[in-house]
């Protein structure tokens, strides 16, 4: 098993190798560049900022010099946040999005779990099709109109939440990072609940469970021993994609709830041709993702004795 | 259950224990600071809460490009002279108490006043401007709008390395408290333009302290390091959030400041803005979303605000295009839209459907009146030049950035072109930098835009049109045009000037490489507390004069 | 279908073609056979196929087009009264537009608000009023679901967006799944070091910033929008993949997958005949997942600017549009989210009908 995690970590580097170069020259073939604005600069102060960014230099040079710097960590200075670097607006905006995201990552887990279940032992009932269909909405209203809406009712309305921004706001009894959880949250509770209730419908079909219920085991146990477990297996592949979207910010709340995530601020950089913050993100987000693949890989592992070779 | 299961559960049961704990628990923890304030506190402690759209990319008044930059810097550094409280043509005094220029406006001399204090305790002197210019034309700084001072003599020069001594730019150091500057031809209007980020002061002490005067993106620019000279200091900046200001004991005119301090916003989505006022976390918002615009004034006329800006909404034409080659064709495009339609229906914010290119405002000159809605004439023209009814007009596309205003706009003119002259166009939407490559490469048929003066005075407006410009991008080139701008900087005479720079935007209508569309309004929504806040045609107010009522108002 | 005949006591034992023979069923028959059994499922079919109609042929017979603006008309409620407003000009035809009769009463600001009132009453009451060269009565026009801010009639916009999500939805979607469960398939039945290569190759795929991919695909090729669903699609495979190898590897250890192994069966045809229609519930539900999301996806790239162009729309563009809007016309959120809504519930009743229909284990209830 350590072998195992050893050897997916040491995966990590090259991945994240091709992730970068790839990016890399990805930005580099888009056009636009980091210094256009509504109003032109003359072509001599453009020529002197992209001679100080070294963007005047052979691709393949800027490619390698970049490289070299990011081995030490340093992915260099942001060309949206002037006095800052590539580092720092991670480390400041990273945890926003971790808050929300782990919020909201528990949000769905919880209810899209606990949904799933109870539909999938009350099949083809009321208790199947009521908790199916309202999951189906969170699924069908996108963040784009939920968060709005969230924000009227429970912003204006409730005054239980704040509108917009992040730090101290005091006068509402909500942490800002709950409208935004909640608002992610359903979406991904809703396709917990599915993919639930799915594999437990696989697993309760099976004969061993008819078996069980002749023996007279009791339904509780038959669920929460045999049912739960393969209920669970195709949520477990799908939570690392799951927990790795909801970090990348759904910068889509961000915006709405005005959050100053990293989500945000990754949209932003691509819009503004930010290389060194694209990057950046990119290759952040790219381990995080590898990361959660790995462990969600494992916790299958651990849970499904059937696939241990 | 196995064990490995269980485990698995009681983590995330942990964990989500553990976020609600923290969640709840959060309030004791932080410290109430000033940000987190409701208006009735707002306005008891004179803070005033204002948006200003979205997070400013740097406070560094050589560096700063936009509109949103200068907001904010103008709040804690001030210029030689400062906008008035209710006419954006007039000046107060700022850094200078008095000044003087010679008969034809070349020369001038502006006295620092002996009591200006930057908030580290220097005086600020008249070499504090100096330096401040030589960074701005300091080639290995890169600011980007170097261009802005080329107005001085030798600045140009100097930029491009042709001569190496700063004093051979015309801006000297009489002594510390008189400060001359010299510029190429006439300048009337230097008032106006020396409140321009580019021509403002930084403590030289506080660049020295970070690298050399050429070092960009250093953290002078962060909270605690910050020196001002203006009204307010700031205190703390959370990007992508807030920007806190407070009072600057230092100011020379400290005690004539109403507040106590301002909170700078970065939102940038209308719709939160406009929720974010309902909710009473701001006094002021920088926008408001089209739809609500009717709403606001049928229902909260004492809550919006329409005043006229300094703007003009466009398009610009490649007239390197077959067809669009013949100014005939040209004015017949422009004939062909019922300007009053779109802003009756489609902007309803009272915008002035636009006759010319310089919006009016601009003090003493006269807005021209020469682009009308004569769909008739129009379509005589297009037959004139050779496509009638639309016949054989080639397919064009009009380019424009994403926002839902511009493409309202840009489908109704297609519609109005389509009905009125039977010809066909296709519409592109394109992201921002996207957009602008397309424009400054000229690679567009039609192009959405937009231009904001930057200071009260036409030439704003008309100079970049001259030949080889870079914000020209038509292709358009007028060598009379070219020599009538040129007069105009010779010109030591107002009112002539004026004159000619009237001749010149004639000419310029006459030929017509652009699609005028209407000119701009600042509209936007304030709390009935907030005082003295006018409207001022670029938009540029001094903090110092605004004022808080103290009693609580509540939005609706 | 058996054959009621009986079979003569010396007749040739051999069975004769045909009825007198019971029809092997295969999986596919039998489920569909289940299929038509589950009403809510049928449900879904049918509404469906109803929508895909409606938006195909609908927009022919709404009478109003989808693109040609009216602007003076603005955002009008569903089925409110229109006034036709005539402007006779000196040269040529008579303008004709339309406005509001809620907004009638704003074209005449000048007056007091008594008169304005009388004058709606006139117009309203059928009559015509008729001030300087322009004359103003009701039309005939209705809008059922009302109209956007440019005064396009918004059922017609709502059927042509339909046309483009549903385009978007299924091509994405049918992209993602030939990739997807070949790929998952083969990883997980590979195992070892092909299956780490092509796994990890999936990783990285799924952390290139997707926004990236679009605007550079868009712009290279143009705003072309069938770009746009081969770009999705290949975003949403890589998901498909890993669930399907998370399914492939808890069966293949099973024994019947040991037992075709050990007669030799080839690889492709283990994999394509046993392993794979035994995942397929979780592909089909995981498809029933993937449509919503791909027009989802869809939605968030026309609210970044890198969708459909205008005119053209997307119930996902109508959606952002309306939900920008929704506090001074609810109608342009509510009417594009019930077609987006509908779709999708009977898009899910569907699969879920489908899954059962075709889970072998399900006919021994």
């Amino acid at each position: 098993m350590i072998k195992v995690i050893a050897g997916r970590l040491l995966q990590l580097i090259p991945v994240l190798w091709i992730i970068l170069t790839l990016t890399f020259f990805m930005t580099k073939i888009v056009p636009g560049g980091p210094f256009s604005a509504e109003r032109q600069a003359t072509p001599e102060v453009i020529a002197q900022l992209n001679a100080y960014y070294g963007l005047d230099k052979p691709v393949w040079q800027q490619y390698l010099g970049y490289l070299s710097k990011v081995v030490r960590f340093d992915f260099g200075p942001s060309y949206t946040y002037q006095s800052e670097s590539v580092n720092e607006v991670i480390g400041r905006a990273f945890p926003i999005s971790l808050q929300i995201g782990t919020l909201a990552f528990c949000i769905a887990l919880v209810i899209g779990a606990t949904a799933g279940v109870i539909a999938a032992v009350n099949k083809n009932k009321l208790l199947d099709y009521l908790p199916m269909s309202i999951s189906m909405l969170g699924i069908c209203l996108p963040t784009f109109v939920l968060g709005p809406i969230f924000a009227l009712v429970f912003g204006l309305v409730l005054k239980l939440a704040p509108v917009s921004g992040w730090y101290g706001l005091n006068y509402v009894p909500l942490h800002p990072a709950v409208m935004p959880a909640v608002t992610l949250g359903l979406f991904y509770a809703a396709y917990i609940a599915r993919l639930t209730r799915g594999g437990m419908l696989d697993i309760l079909n099976q004969d061993f469970i008819r078996t069980a219920r002749a023996k007279g085991v009791p339904e509780h146990e038959i669920i929460l021993r045999h049912a739960l477990r393969g209920g669970l297996l195709p949520v477990v592949a799908f939570l690392g994609p799951c927990f790795a979207g909801l970090i990348s910010g759904s910068f889509v709340v961000e915006k709405v709830f005005n959050v100053p995530g990293l989500g945000q601020e990754f949209i932003k950089s691509v819009f503004n041709r930010d290389y060194p913050l694209i990057l950046g993100t990119v290759v952040f987000f790219g381990a995080l993702i590898v990361i959660f693949n790995l462990v969600s890989d494992v916790v299958q592992l651990l849970l499904d004795p059937r696939s241990r070779n | 259950m196995s064990s490995a299961m269980r485990t698995v559960i009681g983590l995330i049961a942990v964990l989500f224990a553990g976020v609600l704990v923290w969640m709840f628990a959060r309030g004791t923890a932080t410290d109430r600071s000033s940000y987190s304030l409701t208006l009735r506190e707002a306005n008891r402690n004179k803070i005033l809460l204002l948006t200003v759209g979205s997070e400013p990319r740097t406070l560094d008044p050589q560096a700063a490009q936009g509109v949103t930059e200068h907001h904010i810097i103008m709040a804690m550094i001030e210029g030689l002279v400062a906008p008035s409280i209710n006419d954006q043509a007039k000046v107060v005094p700022g850094m200078a108490d008095r000044w003087e220029h010679n008969d034809d406006y070349s020369v001038w001399t502006f006295h620092i006043g002996e009591d200006r204090k930057w908030s580290n305790g220097d005086p600020v002197t008249a070499h504090d401007f100096v330096f401040s210019y030589k960074r701005m034309l300091t080639a290995s700084f890169g600011a980007q709008y170097a261009e802005n001072l080329y107005i001085l003599k030798g600045a140009e020069e100097y930029y491009r390395g042709q001569t190496r001594n700063f004093d051979d730019v015309g801006v000297k150091a009489i002594d510390d408290h008189n400060l001359r500057i010299e510029l190429v031809g006439p300048t009337p209007y230097l008032l106006s333009l020396v409140q321009h980020d580019s021509w403002l002061p930084i403590n030289p002490k506080t660049i020295l302290k970070f690298g050399n005067i050429d070092t960009r993106d250093t953290k002078w620019t962060h909270a605690g390091n910050y020196v001002a000279n203006g009204p307010f200091l700031m205190k703390t900046w959370r990007p992508n959030d807030v920007i806190e200001v407070v009072r600057n004991p230092l100011y020379w005119d400290a005690a004539n400041v109403k507040l106590n301090g301002i909170n700078f916003y970065s939102i940038e989505n209308s719709n939160t803005a406009g929720r974010a006022f309902q909710a009473g976390q701001l006094h002021k918002t920088d926008q408001v979303s089209l739809d609500k615009v009717p709403y606001y004034r049928r229902v909260h006329p004492e809550l919006i605000r329409i005043d006229p800006y300094e703007g003009v909404y466009f398009y610009r034409i490649n007239i390197s295009r077959k067809a669009l080659d013949n100014p005939k064709v040209r004015l017949a495009l422009n004939l062909a839209i019922d300007r009053d339609a779109i802003v009756k229906n489609i902007l309803r914010e009272d915008q002035k459907p636009a006759t010319g290119f310089t919006p009016p405002g601009m003090g003493d000159y006269t807005p021209l009146n020469k682009i009308t809605y004569d769909p008739e004439r129009a379509r005589q023209l297009l037959a004139e030049a050779g496509y009638p009814k639309g016949k054989g007009f080639p397919k064009f596309t009009i380019h424009f950035n994403t926002l839902e205003s511009h493409r309202a706009i840009a489908e109704a003119i297609q519609q109005m072109w389509k009905e009125e002259l039977g010809i066909d166009v296709t519409l592109e939407n394109q992201e921002w930098k996207v957009y602008l490559d397309t424009q400054n490469s000229m690679n567009y048929d039609i192009s959405r835009s937009a231009w904001i003066g930057d200071f009260m005075d036409p030439v704003t407006f008309l100079s970049m049109w001259t030949a080889g410009n870079g914000n020209n991008n038509t292709h358009w080139a007028n060598s009379k045009y070219d020599a009538l701008i040129e007069q105009a900087a010779r010109t030591g005479d107002p009112k002539t000037r004026l004159d000619i720079l009237h001749r010149a935007e004639e000419l310029f209508l006459s030929e017509l490489p652009v699609v005028l569309v209407y000119w701009y309004t600042n509209t936007y929504l304030v709390q009935p507390s907030v005082q003295n806040w006018y409207p001022l045609v670029l938009g540029n107010h001094n903090y110092k004069f605004i004022n808080l009522k103290d009693e609580f108002e509540r939005a609706k | 279908m058996r054959d009621s005949a009986p079979a003569a006591p010396f007749a040739d034992p051999v069975p004769v073609q045909g009825e007198s023979l019971e029809r092997g069923s295969s999986l596919w028959r039998d489920a569909w056979l289940r299929l038509q059994k589950n009403r809510i499922a049928l449900f879904g079919l049918w509404t469906f196929m109803l929508i895909a109609i409606l938006c195909l042929g609908g927009p022919f017979f709404t009478g109003y087009s989808y693109e040609s603006t009216e602007i003076s008309l603005k955002a009008s409620a569903p089925l409110e009264r229109i006034v036709l407003r005539t402007e006779f000009r000196k040269v040529g035809e008579p303008r004709e537009s339309y406005l509001a009769l809620s907004s009638l009463e704003d074209e005449f600001l000048g007056r007091s608000p008594a008169e304005r009132r009388a004058i709606k009453e006139r117009v309203q009451n059928g009559n015509e009023f008729r001030e300087g060269n322009a004359a103003y009565r009701l039309s005939n026009q209705r809008h059922v679901f009302g109209t956007d801010p440019l005064g396009r009639d918004l059922l017609t916009r709502a059927l042509i967006g339909g046309r483009i999500s549903l385009a978007v939805g299924f091509a994405a979607t049918l992209v993602s799944i030939a990739i997807g469960v070949v790929w998952g398939a083969a990883a997980g039945f590979a195992g070892g070091k092909v299956d780490t290569v092509m796994m990890r190759f999936a990783d990285i795929l799924y952390a290139l910033p997707f926004t990236v991919i679009v605007i550079l695909l868009m712009v290279m090729f143009g705003r072309n929008f069938v770009l746009l669903f081969v770009a999705i699609g290949a975003v949403e495979w890589l998901n498909m993949s890993r669930i399907v190898r998370g399914q492939i590897i808890a069966l293949k250890n099973q024994e019947f997958i040991e037992a075709a192994i050990s007669l030799g069966l080839p690889a492709y045809r283990i994999m394509f005949r046993h392993l794979i229609p035994n995942v397929m519930g979780s592909i089909i539900i995981y498809t029933t997942l993937t449509v919503p999301n791909v027009m989802l996806l869809e939605a968030v790239l026309s609210f970044l600017g890198l969708g459909v162009q205008p005119p053209l729309s997307s119930w996902g563009v109508l959606i952002d549009e309306g939900s920008r809007t929704m506090e001074t016309s609810p109608w342009l959120l509510f009417f594009p989210a019930v077609f987006f809504t509908l779709t999708l519930f009977s898009l899910n009743f569907l699969g879920d009908g489908l899954r059962d229909a075709l889970d072998p284990k399900s006919s021994k209830d």
